[in-house]
């Protein structure tokens, strides 16, 4: 009997100590290692793209929603475009800016293409894309899916063959532009008739 | 010294944890995908396997032995494991952001890394001391990111390899680690300790 107690007793003071001193390091440790981090900076990192294309000016995209939080302006995000600068615009109670970016730029949507005779298959570029459109492997060519494709650039430079370049993004196949059909009688007498884009 | 490098030597290679104790499997099928990930995660054991079975050694020494509760060992060294894990967590966290994004989502994973507890319980089982138990636990995580790195490189070569479909993805992986097990059989008899 008495060794029963002696050995859960044992048991209960072992484990005790054991927990008891854990518990006591990590709440110290909890204290010690706190980092301040601002629950804003989360939410504006999370309307980001996350390309981490660096094109804001700042080597990411969490030290991009950091320096909105100090005063940057909500405009440098070229991927993101003017629909992320109007969402930041609204998360922050800002009033929205158009986008600085160079406006051309800005207003055409591109995509990368790869000129396929000219790919040597070195996989540089698929390490450099951010949102992983480029399919290929090691020696053999390469492509880009150009649904997923940014049009972010950080894949032109890594080419050691320069075979990539930007393009308009190309329309689908399925995609149809409807004309407006003719409403009014007299309208009908034009000679334009449906016209399928 | 003769000691201690057979003891590294053994654990490393001969008894290598994953492919001839069969501990470690989980993270061996699960981050072998690519090599970048297995290097995080051998980083990451090397140093918590080294760490906790010191952890490991001090417990058994100060405080089991004296007490005489050796049947509480296995518990009592899964809670020194999560600690020393999650105290590294939040230290690294906070000294080095950068080698935290690195072995981040790794540190977690090794709590229930079966070799850690593994090295722990062998350790106390072949009464090494406090030198011996550190160098045991740096000779396990030598083999296992030896063998963790090699085959995550056999399974990018396998991911582009033409693999009948039956044998494919987990099978082909299995199977391969199957090979590099019998691979490993070759450095038994080696030494004898």
């Amino acid at each position: 009997m008495t060794d029963g107690i002696m050995t859960l007793g044992a048991g209960v003071l072992g484990l005790g100590i054991v927990t008891l001193a854990g518990g006591i390091l990590l709440s110290f440790a909890a204290k010690r290692f706190r980092i301040e981090s601002n629950p804003i900076i989360e939410s504006i990192d999370a309307l980001l793209p996350q390309t981490q294309c660096g094109q804001c000016g700042y080597p990411g995209c969490q030290p991009y929603a950091k320096a909105i939080i100090s005063g940057e302006s909500i405009n440098r995000c070229p991927p993101g475009g003017q629909n992320t600068v109007d969402r930041l615009a609204d998360l922050l109670g800002l009033p929205t800016t158009p986008l600085d970016a160079d406006p051309e730029a800005a207003s055409q949507d591109k995509v990368a293409v790869i000129i396929e005779e000219d790919c040597i298959g070195c996989t540089k570029c698929i390490q450099a894309c951010p949102v992983d459109a480029i399919i290929g492997a090691a020696k053999l060519m390469h492509t880009v899916i150009f649904d997923q494709c940014t049009g972010c650039d950080l894949c032109i430079e890594p080419c050691p063959v320069d075979c990539i370049k930007l393009i308009p993004r190309p329309l689908r196949k399925d995609h149809w532009i409807p004309a407006s059909p003719p409403l009014i009688a007299t309208d009908r007498s034009s000679p334009l008739a449906i016209k399928h884009g | 010294m003769t000691e201690i490098s057979l003891i590294i030597v053994s654990a490393a290679l001969v008894n290598n944890f994953v492919l001839v104790q069969f501990l470690g499997l989980c993270p061996f099928m699960g981050v072998s995908g690519r090599i970048e990930t297995a290097l995080g995660m051998s980083l990451a054991t090397t140093f918590v396997l080294t760490l906790s079975s010191v952890v490991a050694y001090a417990i058994q020494a100060l405080l089991l032995i004296p007490l005489d509760a050796l049947w509480l060992r296995t518990l009592a060294f899964i809670v020194a494991i999560a600690v020393a894990v999650q105290f590294t967590e939040l230290a690294l966290k906070k000294t080095s952001p950068l080698v935290h994004s690195v072995l981040g989502i790794y540190l977690p994973l090794i709590t229930t890394n079966c070799a850690v507890l593994g090295v722990a319980l062998l350790n106390t089982n072949r009464a090494h001391s406090l030198l011996e138990s550190a160098f045991f636990g740096v000779g396990a995580a030598l083999g296992f990111s030896l063998v963790l790195i090699l085959f995550a490189g056999v399974r990018e070569r396998l991911e582009l390899a033409d693999i009948p479909r039956p044998f494919g993805g987990a099978s082909i992986a299995l199977i391969t680690a199957g090979f590099m097990a019998l691979a490993f059989m070759g450095f038994s008899g080696m030494i004898r300790l």
